[in-house]
């Protein structure tokens, strides 16, 4: 292993070169693109034998690994935001089909407004389309989740996106510990596809299944989800032993025992989260925090378990459904369906909106004091909002409503957070 | 932990020179952490950078809203970004100019501060004179470690290493190390008015 400043694309780059990926296939976005560039340089010093593919867009992306993993090749791409979206359909035959595809998700909001900052907006979106969904709180998990990524997709033959936060992670120089090439050829096995297309052995895959059986199939990729809940903690288990790091797994508890208020969230607000958690306690606050490493498989059973004993649960999360509210809280409650424990959502850091110890105290200390709104918004100018919906009241033609918020707001370039 | 926040324009390795910093700081077996807090990513827009540096591991991952130090790349952001905002009245100040506080219309602010604290070193200059092209990054890195104390200059200049080669690598570090020497000439200058 070596000790190294850089940046987390970078690492994420030479952790997937470590995996001894044979096609990567890749079309470029913010905050993915360092990742896919560092690989690009790579394979074109001849320090990564691998076929990279320059193609037309994400959907000619996914394309191509649905092509080359059905082929037998070890598979990986990179995308964000409205990549991700532009890919849908081809990310659905992935997992569909269950090829293993390994997939960096750098976290981005989603347009219109058009915002290149970070949220999980992208990855939720498709929370849904069978890929495995893990989520890194630090570049150093970000690095590790990638390498159990492809042992995990490989024994299970499902596709695995590792989702760590654009720019926050993607841009940020922190110390990582990058394993040696033999540490993870002795952790992962080369590719021995569960289905190839070999034209000696000629098969194919895709058929078209009617009525008649397409429950079936679709619950035997639901039962590949319910494997993975045992796989995960393995394979992390199988990471700690080779590598002596605890990393991935299905959920992460910090200072949960005794806690009467648990928070839960996902990626690297995590480390805010716990630093601001660690000062409440000091002055006696019964808090803990749950991370969610694992959101698709979502470990309902290990979430319920981990939060015994608390009163009330926070849900953190960077997205949200409109018309509806928070998506990590919907299944948070799933979870402890019938124990009565009180769950409150807090949307924050949209579209890449600073999310600050600060504001994380005062709605860490309101929660406590049963003074925080079922759902709420951190940080919100309820005044913009409110003159926006006045505007609209009184005008017709109260115009785009982006334009008009910016408006109102004035320019925002000089301010730091 | 020691939080430092960069501002300059884009073009001027605002961006580098956080990530270097946090590469000098982890030569000397620190933690650190280095980001951007992107704009509107075009040459000569404001850029901001951070840098966080400690002896332990760093979670924190909020911009750097009240910075120990505030190195300013461009002194023509002073009138358009508040450059100084959170930054203590025990904090660093370093600024990319030839002029005195005074003339950039910030001697109020100055004067608040530890004399000790706050320099104004000609970064531009020394880099058309070393390197030949105006590029204060790696320049005004010199001038923090001797203004801070808190890294070796020789640290500096490996970090400048990493992402420069060559001659290039080389102009920078002579450039930082002439700003190293002039904000040292400054200090001693001023513990002498201070004293007397």
């Amino acid at each position: 292993m070596t000790l190294k400043q850089i940046e987390g694309s970078q690492g994420v780059a030479e952790a997937v070169a470590l995996c001894r990926p044979e096609v990567i296939c890749a079309y470029p976005i913010s905050p993915q693109t360092h990742i896919v560039e560092g690989l690009g340089e790579m394979v074109k010093a001849g320090q990564l034998r691998a076929e990279f593919l320059n193609v037309e867009s994400e959907f000619a992306a996914m394309s191509v690994a649905i092509g080359s993993s059905a082929a037998g090749a070890r598979t990986y791409t990179a995308t964000a935001s409205q990549g991700l979206l532009f890919m849908a359909e081809a990310v659905f035959n992935a997992s569909g089909l269950g090829l293993p595809i390994v997939m960096t998700i750098a976290n981005r909001a989603i347009g219109a407004p058009i915002n290149i900052w970070n949220d999980h907006s992208d990855s939720m979106s498709l929370r849904d389309c069978g890929w495995i969904q893990l989520f890194a709180e630090t570049n150093q998990e970000a690095i590790d989740l990638h390498i159990q990524a492809f042992k995990l997709a490989e024994e299970l033959s499902v596709p695995v996106m590792v989702c760590m936060d654009g720019f926050i992670l993607t841009h940020a120089y922190e110390r990582v510990d990058v394993p040696s090439q033999e540490q993870v050829d002795a952790f992962l096995p080369s590719f021995e596809p569960r289905q190839v297309l070999d034209p000696a052995r000629p098969v194919s895959i895709g058929a078209m299944v009617g009525p008649e059986a397409y429950t079936e199939v679709r619950v035997l990729a639901h039962a590949k989800q319910i494997q993975a809940l045992t796989l995960i903690p393995e394979i992390a288990a199988e990471f700690k032993a080779h590598f002596g790091r605890d990393s991935g797994g299905l959920i992460q508890p910090y200072c949960c025992d005794g806690a009467h208020t648990v928070v839960i969230a996902l990626g690297s607000v995590l480390g805010t989260i716990k630093d601001v958690v660690d000062e409440l306690r000091a002055q006696g606050c019964a808090l803990g925090v749950l991370g969610i490493t694992s959101f698709r498989p979502f470990p309902l059973m290990e979430i319920r378990q981990a939060l015994l004993g608390c009163q009330r649960v926070l849900v953190l999360e960077k997205s949200f459904a409109v018309g509806v509210g928070g998506i990590v809280a919907t299944n948070v409650r799933m979870a402890l369906d019938g124990t009565g424990q009180k769950v409150l959502t807090v949307v924050a850091g949209l579209g890449g909106r600073a999310i600050t110890k600060s504001s994380l105290a005062a709605t860490l200390v309101a929660a406590m004091n049963d003074q925080l709104e079922p759902f709420s918004f951190m940080d919100l100018q309820h005044e913009v909002v409110d003159r926006a919906l006045g505007r609209e009241r009184q005008i017709r033609r109260s115009g785009p409503v982006a334009e008009s918020v910016l408006r109102d707001i004035g320019v925002v370039a000089s301010k730091i957070s | 932990m020691f939080q430092t926040r960069i501002h300059g324009r884009g073009g001027q390795g605002v961006v580098t020179a956080a990530e270097m910093l946090s590469i000098a700081a982890f030569l000397e077996n620190r933690h650190a952490q280095a980001f951007p807090n992107f704009g509107s990513e075009r040459t000569g827009a404001p850029v901001v950078a951070f840098c966080r540096m400690d002896d332990k591991e760093i979670r924190l991952r909020e911009p750097v809203m009240a910075p120990d130090a505030v190195l300013i790349q461009d002194p023509t952001l002073l009138q358009q970004v508040d450059v100084f905002q959170g930054l203590r009245q025990d904090g660093f100040m370093l600024i990319n100019s030839a002029r005195s506080f005074e003339a950039l219309g910030i001697g109020d602010i100055a004067r608040n501060m530890n004399p000790l604290r706050c320099v104004c070193v000609p970064a531009t200059e020394l880099a058309l004179r070393f390197l030949g092209r105006p590029m204060p990054n790696a320049v005004l890195l010199g001038a923090f470690a001797r203004l801070s104390g808190r890294l070796a200059v020789d640290s500096v200049a490996a970090a400048v290493r990493t992402k420069f080669s060559g001659v290039v690598a080389e102009k920078n570090i002579t450039a930082a190390r002439a700003a190293f020497d002039e904000v040292d000439r400054q200090l001693t200058q001023q513990a002498g008015v201070t004293h007397s």
